[in-house]
């Protein structure tokens, strides 16, 4: 295998993490819009989809096509439950507070996993069978075309949402300026829980795309929800397109440094990654400059 | 001295004439242990709880601080025969230029980028001591460092060791109670009621908030080495970025900013994993649950609340 080859490998795989990295930093951006909360349980939402993906096909035997969807609604119930129960009942409306509120979630969330699905390795299968295919000396799995083409369907399905349908214009109306939406009539409270759920909803679907290529278990989620929230940074906190490119560039830059340098720093290269953007560019690659919004 | 003051060095007192006591009705090591433990998390949560008290900032990297200062504090006496005194300081001062190396850049932006820092760096930090297994023993940790002596004297003991690291978390407050009351305290106070008045009046913000994150670094850094010393070996898992979550919580959970929150919160969240290890099933549930319901219901911490009540004997502390 030629180095050309071995590029053309080490960009598939680093776009197919780079497209989940984008889901999990869309569903930060979704509820940071919403609240300026950074949610540390958006992991956690992941390892569910994967989980009641799980359940639902195997232990449930539905079909996939009904198996999937479900367990994404399920994930986005629980996410408008995180709002619904531990958000909005809050007594301290200080950021701080709520976000270690989602932390407490998170492992209250990962416990309640372990019980109900153990803490052995489960394996989720692929969306169809595993023939690999070739491109351009590129060898890849049908599962790979999968997370590409469905990460761009939800994309545009998102774009859609927020710029054609009333409820998604009353979203980010809330997101700008809540006063002003109440103002106009718009239950601010209620477009916050849609922003936890539609998080919830982004989540599983990374994970139900994801965890047939690593593996399922209940804290899987973590670290990879960690290298969403850095990709989250590097395209611009709070910033939808900067969430698209940032997971993409993130995904890209690791796949390409343990494949040209070394593997054994590959979990530190997204923090790296992390820091020198908050060091030289905190902004983000599409975010605001200088990063001080008052 | 104002009356706040005398209040300060009265509870103090009463604090360490318990403390005095303690070992005379806690003889077992098992115990004696867990009090040690709970010192040295005391000692990381107050330096903890002068940051967010006084710089409104949250790190989510002090128990990597705590984990270079054990590393660090550990390798040099361990591997190059250094005093661990000497080590121990040494440590402490590489900390505290990494500290500044993270707060120079972030502090000086509005927002939350200090915890984004911090998170990131524990990772970073966890990543090295798993890999660079020539220098940090790897995954299974490092081993066979020298424990700390008093005038010659060995602290190898559980209880030789409780007087030094309670010893050192008195030291700790009075400093950090200082530190509150000083030039830089009162800035930053300034700072939290009203930035821009306090801007306008003349107060470096910035290099204050960079100094409170230093030396809250160095706290930890301290406790750190304290810990290798005390324990002879220093692992991965126990400075990762859980344990950092867990930091915050002892603050949040005893009382934000105040600096007695940071005794209750340690004291209290310390014995809760052995505590709930009857329940090991459910470990993770009950503590999730009660963290929740504190944070949702409770969130001016035990302190706060302790003191909301004396104020508005009856009412509600919100």
């Amino acid at each position: 295998m030629g180095f050309g080859d071995q590029l053309a490998q080490y960009v598939v795989s680093g776009l197919t993490t780079g497209a989940v990295y984008a889901l999990v930093a869309l569903g930060f951006c979704l509820i940071y819009n919403a609240t300026r909360v950074v949610n540390f349980a958006q992991g956690d939402f992941l390892s569910l989809g994967g989980l009641m993906a799980y359940s639902l096909l195997i232990g449930a035997g539905l079909p996939m096509a009904l198996a999937f969807p479900l367990a994404i609604v399920a994930v986005a119930l629980v996410g408008a439950l995180l709002e619904r129960l531990a958000i909005r009942p809050a007594r301290s409306r200080q950021v701080m507070v709520l976000i270690f509120i989602t932390i407490a979630a998170s492992i209250l969330m990962r416990g309640v996993f372990k019980h109900l699905w153990g803490k052995q390795a489960l394996a989720l299968p692929p969306l169809s069978p595993e023939t690999p295919l070739h491109l351009m000396g590129a060898t890849f799995t049908p599962q790979n075309l999968w997370v590409l083409a469905i990460t761009l369907v939800a994309i545009v399905a998102l774009v859609w949402f927020f710029n054609r349908t009333l409820t998604g214009k009353a979203m980010r109306a809330t997101a700008i300026n809540s006063s002003a939406a109440a103002l106009m009539g718009i239950d601010a409270h209620r477009m916050t829980m849609y922003s936890f759920a539609l998080a919830g909803a982004l989540g599983a679907l990374a994970g139900v795309l994801i965890t047939p290529i690593t593996s399922l278990s209940y804290n899987v989620g973590v670290i990879i929800g960690l290298k969403g929230f850095a990709a989250a940074v590097l395209g611009g906190y709070g910033s939808f397109p900067g969430a698209v490119v940032g997971g993409l560039v993130l995904g890209l830059i690791e796949s390409l440094t343990a494949g040209l340098i070394s593997s054994v720093y590959k979990d530190a290269v997204a923090f790296v990654v992390l820091l020198l953007v908050l060091f030289l560019r905190p902004g983000g690659l599409l975010g605001v400059k200088g990063g001080n919004r008052v | 001295m104002s009356a706040q003051g005398k209040k300060f060095f009265l509870t103090l007192a009463a604090l360490a004439a318990v403390l005095a006591l303690l070992p005379l009705v806690v003889t077992n090591p098992y115990y004696l242990n867990v009090l040690n433990v709970v010192a040295l998390n005391v000692l990381v949560v107050t330096g903890l709880n002068l940051l967010i008290g006084f710089a409104g900032q949250i790190s989510l990297g002090h128990a990597a601080f705590f984990g270079l200062g054990a590393y660090i504090s550990g390798i040099l006496s361990g591997s190059y025969g250094w005093e661990p005194w000497t080590a121990l300081v040494v440590a402490a001062l590489v900390v505290a230029v990494v500290a500044m190396i993270i707060g120079i850049p972030t502090l000086r932006l509005e927002g939350n980028y200090l915890v984004m820092a911090t998170l990131g760096f524990n990772l970073i930090v966890t990543v090295l001591m798993l890999q660079l297994d020539d220098i940090t023993g790897g995954p299974s940790g490092y081993t066979g460092i020298p424990s700390l002596s008093f005038f010659g004297a060995p602290i190898a003991t559980d209880i030789s060791f409780y007087w030094l690291a309670w010893g050192a978390v008195l030291v700790g407050l009075i400093l950090a109670r200082n530190l509150v009351h000083s030039r830089v305290g009162r800035g930053l106070k300034a700072l939290h009621e009203a930035p821009l008045a306090a801007a306008a009046s003349g107060v470096p913000i910035e290099a204050y908030k960079v100094k409170v994150f230093v030396v809250s670094a160095v706290y930890a850094s301290v406790a750190g080495s304290l810990y290798a010393h005390y324990y002879g070996i220093v692992t991965p898992g126990t400075f990762d970025i859980f344990k950092s979550v867990e930091l915050v919580t002892m603050c949040i959970v005893g009382g934000m900013g105040s600096l007695w929150g940071g005794l209750f919160g340690a004291a209290l969240l310390t014995p809760m994993p052995q505590l709930l290890a009857v329940v090991e099933e459910y470990k993770d549930i009950f503590f999730g649950g009660i963290l929740l319901v504190l944070l949702i219901f409770l969130p001016q911490g035990l302190v706060g609340w302790l003191e909301g009540k004396r104020v508005r004997p009856g009412g509600r502390a919100f």
